[in-house]
C-alpha cells in the first residue's frame, strides 16, 4: 500500500478540478443563458475529449488496434459498454496474433 | 410531504440499477489503474476524492510516472466540463438543503444520479435524505471495485497479454456513442480523432488531448451553425428552456 506524493498531487488536482465543474452551477443557476451552436459545442466536449484521449492508440499504435477500433465501433452501435469492451478486447488479440 | 426514512429507502431503490452496472466498471477501472502503476491505495483516494469515472479512465491512460499533473488536470477539467450545465440545471431544485448540504451534495453528483435527482424532481420536491440516499451506496460501491479491481489486477500481470491495454479504447468508442447526437457528433469525432493523432505523431503528449479536442468542438460549432440554416434542427437539441441542460442520454454507468 503506497501513496506516491507526486500520485496524490495529480488526484488532488484531479479532484479539485472536478469539484470546481460540480459547483460552478450554485454560482450560475438560471443565469445561463447559451446560443445554439455554444450549446452544440459545449454538448460535444465529452465526445471530442474522450476521441481525442485515444486517437493515438486508435489511428496511430498499428493495424491490428486500427481494426480492432473499427470493429468496436460497430459493435457500439449494437452492444451495451461491456459488450463493446469485449468485443474491442478480442479483436485487438486475435489482430495482433494475424498481423 | 414524504418522511425521511420514506426518501432515504426511495433514493436507495432508484440507485441500486446503475450501481450494479457499475460494478463491472469500477473493477476495470481499478485494474487497469494497476496496469500502470498505481497502487490500491492510490486507486482508493482517487475514487473518494474525484468520483467521475469517465475523467478518472481518461488519466489513467494519460498516467505516467511520473504523473504529468497539467495534463491529467486539463483532461479532467475538460471531461467535467459537463458537470457546470448539470449543476445548473439542478441547484435550483435543491430548495429544501441547507448551503452545507448543497456543497457536499454537490461534490458527489454524477450522471446517474443527477438524472435521477431531475427525474424525480419532476413529480416530487427533492430532499438531502432522497439524494444522500442515492449518493451514499453509488459512493461506496464505486470506491469498492475500483480498489478490488486493482488489487486483482495488479496480481495477473502485463495488460497487454490479454489485449487488457485495449480495453480504454473499446470503452470510450462505446462511451463516445452514448454521447452520439448524429451529424454534429460525427464531424465532432472525426475532427478530434485524426487531428489527435496528427499531433501525436508530429508534437507528442499531451498535447494530443489538447489538439483534438478544440478540433472537435470547433467541427461541432461550424456543423451546428450550417445546420441550424439548411436543416430543420433536431427536436432534441431545441426543446426546453436554454438554461437547463438538454436530455442526454444517461444510462452509460461508467461515469459515475
Amino acid at each position: 500500500m503506497t501513496l506516491d506524493p507526486q500520485n496524490l498531487l495529480a488526484i488532488l488536482g484531479m479532484a479539485i478540478a472536478t469539484y470546481a465543474t460540480r459547483v460552478a452551477g450554485l454560482a450560475l443557476a438560471g443565469r445561463l443563458r447559451l446560443s445554439a451552436r455554444a450549446q452544440a459545442a459545449f454538448d460535444a466536449i465529452p465526445p471530442a475529449v474522450l476521441v481525442a484521449v485515444i486517437a493515438p492508440s486508435a489511428l496511430a499504435t498499428g493495424w491490428a488496434e486500427t481494426a480492432a477500433a473499427g470493429l468496436a465501433a460497430l459493435a457500439a452501435t449494437r452492444l451495451p459498454l461491456l459488450g463493446v469492451v469485449a468485443v474491442g478486447v478480442a479483436a485487438v488479440v486475435g489482430f495482433r496474433a494475424l498481423i | 410531504m414524504s418522511s425521511v426514512r420514506e426518501d432515504l429507502r426511495r433514493g436507495l431503490s432508484d440507485i441500486w440499477p446503475p450501481m450494479l452496472a457499475a460494478v463491472p466498471i469500477g473493477l476495470l477501472f481499478g485494474a487497469l489503474a494497476a496496469g500502470k502503476g498505481l497502487s490500491p491505495l492510490e486507486v482508493m483516494v482517487m475514487g473518494i476524492l474525484v468520483f467521475a469515472g469517465g475523467a478518472q479512465f481518461a488519466a489513467v491512460e494519460l498516467w505516467t510516472t511520473p504523473a504529468p499533473i497539467g495534463a491529467l488536470v486539463f483532461s479532467t477539467l475538460l471531461i467535467n466540463a459537463r458537470h457546470v450545465l448539470m449543476g445548473a440545471s439542478i441547484t435550483p431544485k435543491l430548495q429544501g438543503f441547507s448551503r452545507w448540504q448543497k456543497l457536499l451534495g454537490l461534490y458527489y453528483m454524477a450522471d446517474e444520479n443527477w438524472a435521477l435527482a431531475e427525474k424525480r424532481a419532476r413529480t416530487h420536491r427533492l430532499t438531502p435524505a432522497y439524494w444522500f440516499g442515492m449518493l451514499a451506496p453509488f459512493v461506496a460501491c464505486w470506491v469498492t471495485t475500483s480498489t478490488l479491481g486493482a488489487v486483482v489486477g495488479a496480481a495477473l500481470g502485463d495488460p497487454r497479454r490479454f489485449g487488457a491495454d485495449f480495453a480504454f479504447t473499446a470503452l470510450f468508442i462505446a462511451l463516445v456513442a452514448a454521447f452520439w447526437k448524429g451529424r454534429v457528433t460525427f464531424w465532432t469525432v472525426a475532427a478530434a480523432g485524426i487531428a489527435s493523432a496528427l499531433t501525436y505523431r508530429l508534437i507528442g503528449p499531451p498535447w494530443h488531448v489538447l489538439a483534438g479536442a478544440l478540433c472537435g468542438l470547433l467541427a461541432a460549432w461550424i456543423a451546428a451553425g450550417d445546420g441550424a440554416g439548411a436543416q430543420p434542427v433536431p427536436a432534441e437539441t431545441s426543446a426546453g428552456p436554454r438554461e437547463t441542460a438538454p436530455a442526454r442520454k444517461t444510462p452509460e454507468p461508467a461515469r459515475p
